[in-house]
């Protein structure tokens, strides 16, 4: 296991993030996307932690911050995605363009 | 000597004091304590009037000149402020300060109970105020600034009750006629303080012709030399007083002036507005004595004037209509005066101390006769001499003092206006200017006929209206008091103030050939009062004579051209009108408007129109779709880091 393995690991999870955003027309298809490309740069953290600081603790510390963080907005996020499927029935946001011109 | 200058601060500062505190504070609150302050105020100024002119005339001092530096345009020029003392400028101030105090008095009981009452006499003290500016003004350019304050005033005062429309349109007319001849007279000024370096009037006064024969000018549009320009420029400052007196053919907005509250008229005809024209050529005399043929110039138009306006006051029914063009014919007689000085290239001094004798005189009793005016409109809820006569009776004390001053306008001795108005005449004669002379004599004859016309149909006769006859008519004892006290020196300053006039008024120090010895005439007198007895006469044949046809008198429909065409005033106000719609309105107005329609809203419209085309290309990406933007966000952030040369 060296750096440049967690790293290309990284930018797979990211890339496959980026692509599940952009290509998902569910939107909680869209926050799991979301979590891949958080979870890549968690990784991201740890393995420059791990393999390049002196002290690995402060990166660590960071990505479980990071976790917390998420929680909170995902839980925001649920919230807001069960409100507009009550409102809307619909969770496809090719059809929830309510904000265009 | 610092004494004096003290005092003669305080009559600018008692009216303005007046102006702010009526103005701003006591107006509103109450009217009753706005008049005590205002008429206390003007009594002030004119006991300090009164003061200085009796220390200065019995003292005999020399003029004294006070200023202080206001605006400096360059290194030796500037224009100052400050206070001229000298024998014309102290007959002014006493003039102003005497008819603002009795005009305030009156105005107690013309006022009663008008809303704007406070008002009222805040913007009298300020009227009175920018004409003692403008007489105690040491130069040109403070002169203009107080001219102007003068406009402003009289514009406020003539549309002071502002819900009428002709007040209304009466103000307008007055403001835009003065401002128009005024934009001649900031001319005159620019150019003759461009060649000669200076506004004072010393300097101005001082020069000679010659010197600036040499000198040429460039004004833009041609080359001429300095003197030439100095002509036009006293023309151009003419011009400014031409307007601000009335003369013909500026004369319109005075009549149609009357639309404001009496006591205005009152005080704009008597000593406030417009003298001022007259004042300004008497103070430049030795200026327009050498500056070509400017006299000549403002002799004719004086003498035109006169003629003028004494034709039309014999038809008119209006009887503030028929004072008012009195005033003009007035005016016309001080303005010929003044003109009148010069023979040839050579100049007397004997037309000058007549004009000025004339402005003191006449401030008088024409204030007196426009007080009587607005005591009987109050009386008799009119203007038009149809409802009047009969008022003798009624209102005795009002009855005598009509006659004093009408005899002093007339020119019957011993009344005040004899002894200022035959100096006019032999001025006119000494002056070898026959035409003139003889106009002035059938003027005299007019006038007599005009004033005894207003005064038989209005007092004497039977009453013609249902208010006069049941007895409504009474005098107000405020109203009367300020005409009785008019109604000496309407008596007396003929007599009393001649040898003053003769011995402290000269025009100052002349640049040109003066004629000392001159021609006597003592048979003068003589005519004048014939020719004033005779028009007295035919008025009193005509209009109280027991076998007079009232009825005929007082008849304007079934007339024949000739007076028709007089009764409407030549029909100037109408010719005014024609050129303010035909050519102001539908023409400049009209093409100001289309410019303003089409070029300058276009050009807005243009712009609008394409900020929304280009909001509406910017709006496709606004698609609403989640998708789309975060591909332009993800693409964004790509092209920002790795392409765009961004300093991150």
């Amino acid at each position: 296991m060296t750096l440049m393995n967690c790293l290309i690991l990284a930018f797979l999870l990211f890339g496959i993030g980026v692509w599940g955003l952009i290509h998902r027309r569910h939107l909680v298809g869209m926050l799991i996307s979301m979590e891949l490309m958080l979870n890549a740069a968690n990784i991201n953290f740890i393995s420059f932690a791990y393999f390049t600081a002196s002290d690995s603790t402060a990166g660590a510390l960071f990505s479980i911050f990071v976790i917390a963080v998420t929680a909170c907005e995902m839980a925001i996020a649920l919230a807001i995605v069960v409100s507009m499927y009550r409102r809307y029935k619909s969770l496809d946001v090719e059809q929830l363009r309510d904000l265009h011109d | 000597m610092t004494n004096e200058i003290s005092i003669s601060y305080l009559i600018f500062l008692m009216p303005l004091l007046t102006f702010v505190v009526n103005g701003l504070f006591l107006g509103r609150k109450s009217a009753k304590g706005a008049a005590a302050f205002a008429i206390t105020c003007n009594g002030i100024a004119f006991a300090s009037a009164l003061y200085l002119a009796i220390k200065f005339f019995t003292v005999g001092l020399p003029p004294i000149v006070f200023q202080i530096p206001f605006l400096k345009f360059a290194e030796n020029f500037a224009a100052n402020i400050g206070l001229l003392v000298d024998p014309l400028s102290i007959m002014m101030l006493v003039v102003v300060t005497f008819i603002a105090f009795m005009v305030n008095i009156y105005s107690v009981g013309y006022m009663r109970g008008d809303r704007a009452e406070g008002r009222f006499f805040a913007l009298l003290s300020l009227f009175s105020f920018s004409m003692l500016g403008l007489v105690a003004a040491t130069n040109l350019f403070q002169m203009f600034v107080f001219w102007e304050l003068v406009g402003v005033s009289s514009y406020l005062l003539i549309g002071f009750w502002y819900h009428k429309p002709s007040a209304v349109s009466a103000s307008k007319q007055a403001f835009i006629l003065t401002r128009f001849a005024d934009s001649f007279f900031l001319f005159g000024i620019v150019l003759v303080s461009y060649v000669l370096q200076s506004f004072d009037f010393f300097a101005i006064n001082s020069i000679t012709l010659s010197y600036f024969k040499e000198h040429t000018i460039n004004l833009g549009i041609m080359t001429v030399t300095q003197a030439d320009a100095l002509i036009l420029g006293a023309v151009m400052i003419f011009t400014g007083g031409w307007g601000k007196s009335a003369m013909f053919p500026m004369h319109i907005w005075l009549p149609n002036a009357m639309e404001g509250p009496t006591p205005v008229s009152s005080i704009i005809h008597s000593a406030t507005m417009v003298v001022a024209g007259v004042y300004l050529v008497a103070r430049l005399f030795p200026f327009f004595a050498v500056c070509g043929n400017a006299l000549e110039l403002i002799m004719w138009v004086g003498a035109f004037t006169m003629v003028f306006a004494a034709v039309i006051a014999c038809t008119q029914k209006d009887i503030k209509r028929i004072l008012a063009y009195s005033t003009l014919s007035q005016l016309g007689y001080m303005m010929f005066a003044l003109g009148a000085c010069k023979i040839g290239s050579a100049v007397i001094t004997t037309g000058w101390t007549a004009s000025t004798f004339h402005i003191f005189t006449h401030a008088f009793f024409k204030c007196s006769l426009f007080l009587i005016a607005g005591s009987l409109i109050h009386q008799v809820h009119t203007n038009d001499l149809d409802a009047m006569g009969g008022l003798r009776k009624k209102m005795p004390v009002t009855y005598i003092c009509a006659l004093i001053s009408i005899l002093a306008i007339s020119g019957i001795p011993p009344f005040s206006g004899f002894f200022s108005k035959d100096e006019i005449i032999l001025a006119a004669f000494q002056g070898h200017h026959y035409v003139v002379f003889g106009l002035a004599l059938l003027t005299s004859g007019l006038t007599t006929f005009y004033m005894f016309r207003l005064f038989f149909l209005a007092f004497h006769g039977k009453p013609r209206s249902e208010s006069v006859a049941a007895g409504h008519v009474h005098e107000d004892f405020a109203m009367t008091l300020p005409i009785a006290i008019l109604a000496v020196p309407a008596l007396l300053s003929g007599i009393a103030a001649k040898g003053l006039f003769e011995h402290f008024f000269v025009p100052g120090k002349l640049r040109v050939p003066q004629l000392v010895l001159l021609p006597e005439a003592h048979w003068i007198p003589f005519v004048a009062v014939a020719i004033a007895v005779l028009a007295l006469l035919i008025a009193w044949v005509l209009y109280a004579s027991p076998k007079a046809k009232i009825e005929r008198a007082l008849d304007d429909v079934n007339r024949g051209g000739i007076y028709k065409t007089i009764y409407h005033k030549f029909y100037f106000d109408e010719m005014y009108y024609c050129v303010v719609r035909q050519f102001i309105f539908n023409g400049v107005a009209k093409i100001a408007r289309n410019i303003q329609d089409y070029v300058i809203e276009g050009l807005v419209a243009a712009a609008v129109k394409f900020v929304h085309i280009l909001g509406s290309l910017v709006r496709t990406a606004q698609s609403g779709n989640l998708t789309f933007y975060l591909g332009t966000l993800i693409v964004g952030i790509i092209i920002w880091r790795f392409i765009g040369n961004l300093p991150f």
